[in-house]
């Protein structure tokens, strides 16, 4: 900030000031060590809105009105942050501030969205910031509106992905009104969700809030990345803005991402470098399009293989299958949410055993950010897992100079025995191609349809446009993912109900790209909170949603199948409680009841590609489209 | 922003079970895939090709199999299942993740028949024939 003068935010003065252009709002915040997060745009008020906040209020009307409420400079605080967009449920503790955001603010930056559930806000947020890398805001009741949208919360906090919560509530009793305001106050509304958020606060006075909401951001951009919460107190948001201390805006300055120590780096390239079959597990390593890049190069310094994570699917490093494990003299971890279950196998009979797939001596390293910070209550982080070396520190942080480190350890021997390996690994990779087209032409002309062959279908519809997957399933090995920001799913928390409104978050996120979001819904996530369509048909977002439609929860069905055989009794029931048909659910009806685009069902294959044809092409003109299909179970 | 570790994959989530399937059994390239070896060859007892249709879906073996025996969650089962001997002795006593149809809930005859139906699923159309699948 320039100087304290500056920041003073008398906003009568304020705005007078703007109208001859003298000041800024708030002084441009620095944001190092991230290059994505530009400082806000703070837009002036216009002549209209500055004639009618400057002139003069009649005394007998003072005790009805509030011209400058703290919710306003609530709102100023979130353009210094920077939010695009705030969800929410409608909800009156937070109506003072949602009408700061739709009319003080002019409904832009952040522009409201209309969410159906406070469960979608927060899923939509989580879309949101795995596309974007940065957090959207959301709005919520501190009890049924936090109740409702928790499950989102915890996604975010399994997922590491930043999410910004704003909680209405009356912390003052004898503030409240009678009946309702008393169900939606709470004494520590944040406790709710504090096992699976980063940090909260709740402040009395705007200057608290502006200081902690800028922590807050803070800490939810810090690898690894969280869910905040912070509470605004319906009072404080209604109460005018005088009496407070001198408003000001806190400088935002994000932490670099904390990178390895020398060390460790130094002992880890010798460690890459001697390894014969090192095999790198992607894991969530790269946050950013320079991570993905990073992560190539040093694939392809060493011509390592690599599984999972963000890499390129059909880059002949790109690997997978227990035999790299159970092969390799060296695996290193880069942030992956269950490592322990990656180097081990684990039977789910009734007697549970487990059997750890590497060699002997083998060398196992792990490099994350979680080994930085853990919470206890909820078991989300895994078994732990026994490594030869624990770098705490963030993978995509870390591989410049590691990168860096393993060239200058490599001979013109080692160069050639890594070229070998190289081609080996080529050859594999383009064999499994050809294995998983031959596998998808098993039940090709199937009814109902092959879960192959949609993936094939809907690859063939989006393979020429700059395409995104926006979750729900992932595209399976026939789809060529080469860029970062295609594929978004992870970590996470195994939420059902999350998908829809995770597409939608994300799908708004590409929009101003201008890329084609699709995403493979399941059709008993959909059940759980479908209003998320309308939000995208309101709020004109255009992605294509195509209905893995198998009329069950599947999973659950596996689940009583096995228990069923595991007692030895009633194995034609497993379907009980868990089938979605009786009457079948028609989700392109649905769709179309919501404003979006529907078609189906699709139960003869060879209608699957000119539906899903059409449907690009809605998809295109801007609008969300769903394709029910009829599918396979698996 | 952040990526699923395949490793990590469940595989119940994803449509990369038909690449898991492949690596369960031997994938036959499009030629040989069509031809279902006689049932003779199998060394099966004879089975009730109706019967078997019916409990395949009953019994639940459409669950992690596919109605086409295609492969899901579980490996592919057809064309040409895996000697008779072989499916018998692997569904009573799985060593992997598949739950065990002990007697008790499924009879050798009832085996027999479900046998004699994956015995008919025919082959699939070659790869090459399939545009969208060609190279």
């Amino acid at each position: 900030m320039a100087n304290s003068r500056t920041n003073h935010c008398d906003r009568r003065g304020f705005l007078k000031g703007a109208a001859a252009g003298a000041i800024a709002l708030a002084a441009k915040p620095e944001f190092a060590g991230a290059a994505e997060a530009q400082a806000p745009a703070v837009a002036l008020p216009s002549a209209q809105s500055l004639a009618a906040e400057t002139q003069a209020v009649s005394a007998d009307v003072q005790g009805l009105v509030e011209d400058h409420p703290g919710s306003d400079f609530m709102v100023d605080v979130l353009k210094h942050l920077g939010f695009e967009y705030i969800a929410a449920n409608p909800g009156s503790s937070f109506r003072s501030l949602h009408e700061s955001i739709v009319n003080y603010g002019g409904n832009k930056g952040p522009e409201l969205l209309t969410c159906c559930h406070e469960e979608s806000s927060a899923f939509m947020a989580c879309g949101y910031a795995k596309v974007e890398g940065k957090p959207m805001a959301i709005m919520a009741h501190s009890t049924v509106g936090l109740q409702h949208a928790s499950i989102g919360v915890y996604e975010a906090f399994g997922a590491q992905v930043p999410v910004f919560i704003i909680l209405g509530n009356t912390i003052d009793a004898v503030a409240r009104r009678p009946g309702v305001e008393w169900s939606h106050s709470a004494q520590d509304a944040a406790a709710m969700v504090r096992d699976y958020t980063k940090w909260d606060d709740l402040p009395i006075s705007l200057p608290h809030f502006a200081e902690s909401a800028v922590r807050a951001y803070k800490i939810a951009m810090t690898p690894p990345m969280g869910p905040v919460v912070l509470v605004a107190d319906s009072h404080l948001q209604e109460t005018g803005m005088t009496g407070h201390a001198p408003l000001r805006m806190p400088k935002l300055t994000l932490t670099r991402p904390p990178a390895a120590d020398s060390g460790a780096v130094a002992e880890l390239a010798t460690l890459l470098v001697a390894a014969e079959n090192p095999v790198l597990l992607g894991g969530q390593a790269a946050r950013t399009p320079e991570g993905m890049r990073l992560l190539v190069e040093l694939a392809e310094t060493l011509q390592a293989p690599v599984s999972g994570g963000t890499f390129p699917s059909r880059h002949p490093l790109r690997q997978g299958g227990g035999g790299l494990i159970r092969n390799a003299d060296l695996i290193v971890g880069l942030d992956v949410s269950d490592l322990w279950g990656t180097v081990n196998t684990y039977l789910d009979q009734h007697v549970r055993r487990s059997q750890l797939l590497t060699k002997q001596g083998a060398k196992l390293v792990s490099i994350t950010s979680s080994d930085l910070y853990l919470k206890s209550n909820y078991q989300n982080f895994q078994r732990y897992t026994e490594v030869d070396m624990a770098i705490a520190a963030d993978p995509e942080a870390t591989l410049p100079s590691l990168i860096e480190a393993v060239k200058r350890l490599v001979t013109p021997e080692r160069r050639r025995i890594f070229d070998e390996r190289g081609k080996r690994l080529a050859a594999a990779s383009i064999q499994a191609l050809e294995q998983a087209r031959t596998a998808a032409t098993f039940g090709w002309n199937a009814s109902p349809i092959s879960t192959a062959r949609l993936s094939a279908e809907l690859w063939n519809a989006i393979k020429d446009h700059d395409w995104a997957n926006v979750g729900g399933v992932g595209g399976g090995p026939l789809w060529n993912m080469d860029k970062h920001y295609q594929v978004i799913d992870g970590g996470g928390v195994a939420a059902e109900g999350g998908d829809l409104p995770t597409a939608v978050g994300a799908a708004l996120a590409h929009r101003k790209h201008g890329r084609l979001a699709v995403s493979i819904q399941k059709d008993g996530d959909f059940m759980y909170a479908p209003g998320a369509l309308w939000t995208a048909a309101h709020h004109r977002i255009p992605f294509l949603s195509v209905m893995y439609n198998n009329r069950c929860y599947h999973q659950e069905v596996m689940h009583i199948q096995r228990m069923a055989n595991r007692h030895q009794r009633g194995i034609t029931n497993a379907g009980i409680g868990n089938r979605l048909d009786d009457p079948n659910i028609d989700y392109a009806a649905m769709a179309r009841a919501m404003g979006v685009h529907g078609e189906g069902p699709i139960t003869n294959p060879n209608d699957l590609g000119p539906a899903i044809k059409r449907a690009v092409d809605v998809v295109l003109r801007g609008e969300p489209a769903l394709v029910d299909v009829v599918t396979q179970p698996r | 922003m952040r990526v699923i570790a395949m490793l990590a994959l469940p595989l119940a989530s994803t449509l990369l079970i038909a690449a898991a399937a492949l690596e369960a059994q031997n994938p036959g390239s499009a030629s040989n895939a069509r031809t279902p070896p006689a049932p003779s060859a199998q060394g099966a007892p004879t089975g009730d090709v109706e019967n078997g249709k019916k409990i395949y879906s009953s019994y639940g073996c459409y669950q992690c199999h596919g109605y086409a025996a295609q492969g899901g969650a579980g490996p592919r089962l057809a064309p040409r299942p895996t000697p008779f001997a072989a499916f018998l002795r692997y569904v009573r006593l799985p060593t992997g993740q598949m739950p065990p149809y002990t007697s008790k809930v499924v009879s050798d005859q009832e085996l027999a028949d479900i046998y004699a139906f994956l015995l008919t699923i025919p082959g699939p159309p070659a790869v090459n024939t399939i545009p969208i699948l060609a190279r």
